[in-house]
């Protein structure tokens, strides 16, 4: 038994840090100047009214009418009231009254509150529903007023109406509570601890608890600011102490009599709610910040998703370490080859780190480029560049970008928005999370259709019958009265290439758009690809690690690794002849691709981050050949004349960025010769 | 749609039940009985025999309940211990000054708080900041002494609107809105503020999504996104918050009934506490619990209508 809990200790994070945890919270809240100040301020409110007697200049009660009405300042710093009494010290002595109300509630509050939500979320089941059942209904009781009963039925008794007001607060934060802890009971620790023999309670307090404790402490600084509130107002209605005895909001109701006269009694005594029930507030706020995983990436504003774009000459791609050393060739000859989409030293920043490096990409009409390589390796970011939408915080180099024609690199946001659509166009990976899930298919089409070519009602209708018959989609009628979420993936992708062909394109751009669906769906969505392109000469830019459905559908392969290009050639080329070891490895770990019962082969290692890369091959600590000088001699992606084609110059072109390219036959071919359909057969064998 | 209306009726009437139980429960409790109240200085044993009789005191509590139950379920809540009137005909007289409170003020704090949210998630940098510090300062200004602010600055300095009072709609319409306006003004701040600071966030969780991505993507402009696709989606957090800040309003009423002067079921209701008017303050906190559940009907009602999934998924 011991021995088993010693086995599980270490994968418990919160048991044995548990405690160090608790204080890192408090540190990071304290950091923060926002959290700071909220925490200085509760303490000297609480400190005030605590040492109310000894630090008060004057007796809460204390008058002279002398000094009636005195303003700030002098004798009396916060100002006296109608009867000369000093507003500074019944502010402190009625703090008192206040805090003790707040801090009552908040304890019935989180004891009601953190119970009802560990024994309904742990325990589930008919518990659960019962008690969730109880929360509805004590939720449902409107709150003030119950208090009102609570003071007429125990005679303005403070203490009754917050005891009352926490317990029925509590209701909310039982379900908060149970939504964290049945969060945590499925984690697969708290499972390990309750297979070990560990009670029911025990495993609350030592893996629960201090995971809920966030939210609770959340919710409770939440609660004692409308707790404060509510007992103000209160005492501004004359509930709940009895004058003289000063409370907050009696001082309120004191400083209304002269509202007229002496406005500036309402300032002392309104600031001091204000100000504490911002703590309050802020409190709870900063700890949820500090408490919560926030991914970097969230955009702050739709501002921030607008991509900065920097606009580089080939000089400046010399100047970075990582640049091509020599041998890359801007021949003039490229500029003359018609080209849809052309990218030219593309570098992806991301607070100085290039997370994609000197990519060049030219697609020529109907062309279909396939983007290759492990997740990570910038496949996608370049895919997003291409379109000017990179994920926030990151910039976005190049020396050109043209998309049909027009520089990308000049346009207006609001002009690159129209190129989109029009020019190029996008189809997500995820078919159904890529369509908004709050509109028909119908609408989502109009609004496309209506975008690119005006038109009336009628118009506008005929065009999306169209756009559905052009993605072989059946049943228009029942398709266009679905909302995404009852569409199958096939037929949402059919609905996300529709969309992305209302604009008339000449590039598609795809990102995966086969990964999230079926095998006998990939293949109909890749057979659709394939037919708009040879229909209507519409270019096709794929993100894929799926060798089959390189093979399926493109010309040509772009293999990138750790941001960089590594090889690029045609198809055929390829499959035939890799000359990067990562492509090779790469066709070799392709699951599709593998023969019956071969064992398939996985590369070791991992792709290195982005801040470890260097000039020098980013592959060499995974490749098989590597030889002394791959770490340190910068590596260039260098022309070599294609085996097959052997031309030069064209859209075609074979490039290796690798010092010791291998010369031999593809692991994937066939032992067989050369057949008349090659392509065919490596998709065949790649399936 | 219409199933839907009558599950979440069905469901809210236990509430309604326990809540009045409750509240009745409470409310026997009162140390020396309702009696004694109304009897007041009158020690006369006799008249307190025959009050306790009148007032069906001597029957158990399960019994009284009973009666009053059933009473209510005909359109009877009992008489106000001291002026004897029904408590349907106090709470009818009062009830429409309350209710045009909160439905004002709801929807004021709901374009406002919506508009506020959304330029804050649009422009972000010091807007963002601005918009979650006001939102922040809302939620902590005490709505009684916001209306007193108001009063001092409109009424009492600029003279402006009335600072108490109430003028009805049929004897001068631009008095009944006149006097309305500070009122709902200080009551919708608060809601303001939460529902502001809500829809930022859940407007910005909107901006993260795939779809918003593909559409971005495929051309459509910024302003349509951001108007149509992201409000929509930000639609069902924003509606729940306005339920909320609905049902937090009536708390509100209360203090700003008392602060303005105004003859609502708030006023009513604190008066009924300090004179003990047990009666009275049951039928306003039945009432108050009706439109707690009545603004819950609405909520759900709006997500049917915003979210195309909430009815498949029930």
């Amino acid at each position: 038994m011991t021995e088993q809990l010693a086995s599980i200790a270490p994968l418990a994070p919160s048991a044995a840090a548990a405690a160090p945890r608790r204080r890192r919270l408090w540190a990071r809240v304290l950091r923060r100047p926002a959290g700071a100040l909220a925490l200085l301020w509760i303490a000297l409110v609480v400190g005030g009214a605590v040492l109310a007697d000894v630090v008060a200049p004057y007796g809460p009660l204390d008058q002279d009418l002398s000094s009636s009405f005195a303003g700030p300042g002098g004798a009396h710093l916060l100002g006296a009231d109608q009867l000369g009494r000093d507003v500074l010290s019944r502010i402190l002595h009625g703090g008192q009254v206040s805090l003790l109300a707040v801090a009552q509630a908040v304890t019935v509050f989180v004891v009601v509150g953190t119970l009802t939500g560990l024994v309904a979320g742990y325990r589930g089941g008919r518990t659960d529903r019962v008690l969730m059942w109880l929360c509805d209904v004590a939720l449902a009781i409107p709150l003030v007023v119950t208090l009102l009963v609570v003071l007429a039925v125990f005679s303005r008794n403070e203490t009754a109406a917050m005891l009352t007001f926490g317990f029925l607060a509590s209701a909310g934060l039982g379900r908060v509570v149970r939504a964290a802890a049945m969060t945590v009971r499925s984690d697969d620790y708290v499972l390990a601890a309750e297979v070990a023999g560990l009670r029911a309670h025990q495993v609350v307090a030592r893996h629960v608890l201090p995971r809920v404790l966030p939210p609770v402490l959340v919710q409770a600084s939440l609660l004692a600011c409308s707790a404060l509130l509510v007992e103000s107002g209160i005492n501004y209605l004359g509930l709940g102490v009895q004058p003289p005895t000063p409370s907050w909001g009696g001082l309120v109701t004191d400083a209304s009599a002269a509202i007229a006269s002496h406005p500036w009694l309402l300032v002392p005594s309104g600031g001091v709610i204000v100000l504490t029930a911002l703590a309050f507030g802020v409190l709870g706020d900063v700890v949820r910040d500090v408490s919560a995983d926030r991914s970097d990436t969230a955009p702050t504003s739709w501002r921030q998703l607008r991509t900065r774009v920097r606009r580089t000459t080939p000089a400046d791609a010399k100047a970075h370490a990582t640049a091509d050393v020599a041998g890359k060739e801007t021949d003039a000859a490229d500029a003359k080859i018609d080209a849809v989409l052309e990218l030219r030293g593309l570098r992806v920043l991301h607070e100085g780190t290039a997370l994609v490096d000197d990519v060049d990409l030219r697609v020529a009409p109907g062309e279909v480029v396939g983007l290759v390589g492990e997740s990570g390796c910038g496949k996608t970011l370049t895919l997003s560049a291409l379109l000017r939408l990179l994920p926030p915080g990151l910039v976005l180099e190049a020396e050109r970008l043209e998309i049909d024609g027009a520089d990308a690199l000049d346009l207006t946001e609001r002009r690159m928005a129209a190129l989109r659509g029009s020019a190029v166009a996008f189809v997500p990976q995820e078919p159904v999370a890529g369509l908004d899930p709050s509109f028909t298919v119908r609408a989502q089409l109009r609004e496309v259709v209506r975008l690119r070519d005006g038109g009336n009602r009628a118009a506008t209708d005929v065009r999306v019958r169209e756009l559905l018959e052009q993605v072989q989609l059946p049943d228009a009628d029942r398709v266009l009265a679905s909302y995404p979420h009852e569409l199958s993936g096939g037929m949402a992708q059919r609905v996300a290439i529709a969309r992305a062909l209302a604009g008339r394109p000449r590039v598609l751009l795809a990102d995966e758009p086969t990964t999230a669906l079926d095998v006998t769906v990939q293949a109909e969505i890749l057979a659709l690809l394939r037919d708009l392109r040879e229909r209507t000469g519409l270019a096709i830019v794929i993100v894929t690690h799926d060798w089959g459905v390189v093979a399926e559908l493109c010309d040509r392969a772009v293999v990138m690794y750790a941001g960089r290009v590594v090889e690029e050639g045609t198809v055929l080329d390829l499959f035939d002849h890799p000359a990067h070891p990562y492509t090779r490895a790469l066709m070799a770990a392709n699951p599709t691709g593998a023969a019956f019962r071969e064992r398939l082969r996985s590369i070791p290692g991992q792709v290195p981050s982005p801040r470890e890369r260097s000039s020098a091959c980013a592959f060499a600590d995974r490749c098989e050949r590597r030889e002394s000088d791959c770490t340190s001699t910068p590596v260039a992606l260098v022309l070599t004349a294609g085996p097959t084609t052997g031309s030069t110059g064209a859209v075609g072109d074979r490039r290796v960025r690798c010092l010791h390219p291998v010369t031999g036959a593809s692991p994937t071919k066939p032992a067989t010769g050369p057949s008349t359909d090659q392509k065919g057969e490596y998709a065949d064998a790649a399936r | 749609m219409h199933l839907l209306v009558l599950r979440r009726i069905a469901w809210s009437l236990p509430s309604l039940g326990i809540v009045s139980a409750l509240t009745f429960v409470l409310a026997s409790l009162t140390p020396g009985d309702a009696a004694r109240v109304v009897l007041g200085t009158n020690t006369d044993p006799a008249a307190y025999d025959r009050v306790r009789d009148q007032l069906g005191l001597d029957q158990p509590l399960w019994s009284q309940y009973g009666d009053w139950l059933v009473g209510a379920f005909q359109g009877d809540l009992g008489q106000s211990l001291f002026t004897g009137e029904p408590v349907l005909d106090i709470i009818g007289a009062r009830l429409g000054v309350t209710l045009t409170l909160i439905l004002s003020a709801t929807v004021l704090a709901a374009l406002v708080g919506v508009t506020l949210g959304l330029v804050g998630a649009v422009r972000g940098g010091i807007a963002g900041r601005v918009t979650d510090g006001l939102a922040m300062l809302g939620m902590a200004v005490p709505t009684f002494w916001l209306g007193l602010l108001l009063i001092l600055l409109f009424a009492t300095r600029l003279g402006w609107f009335p600072a108490t009072g109430f003028v009805p709609f049929a004897v001068d319409p631009a008095g009944w809105v006149r006097s309305f306006t500070l009122p709902v003004l200080a009551l919708s701040v608060g809601g303001i503020a939460t529902i502001a600071k809500q829809t930022r966030g859940a407007v910005l969780d909107a901006m993260a999504t795939e779809h918003v991505r593909a559409l971005r993507a495929n051309g459509v402009p910024d302003r349509r996104i951001v108007l149509t696709h992201c409000l929509k989606n930000a639609a069902v957090p924003v509606t729940t918050v306005v339920g909320l800040v609905m049902i937090g309003l009536l708390g509100g009423t209360i203090l700003v009934e008392q602060v303005f002067a105004l003859p609502g079921l708030g006023q009513l209701a604190v008066s009924a506490t300090l004179s003990h008017d047990l009666p009275v303050l049951v039928g306003v906190v039945t009432v108050y619990t009706l439109v707690v559940l009545g603004s819950n009907l609405l909520t759900d009602l709006g997500y049917a209508w915003l979210s195309p999934r909430v009815e498949v998924s029930r």
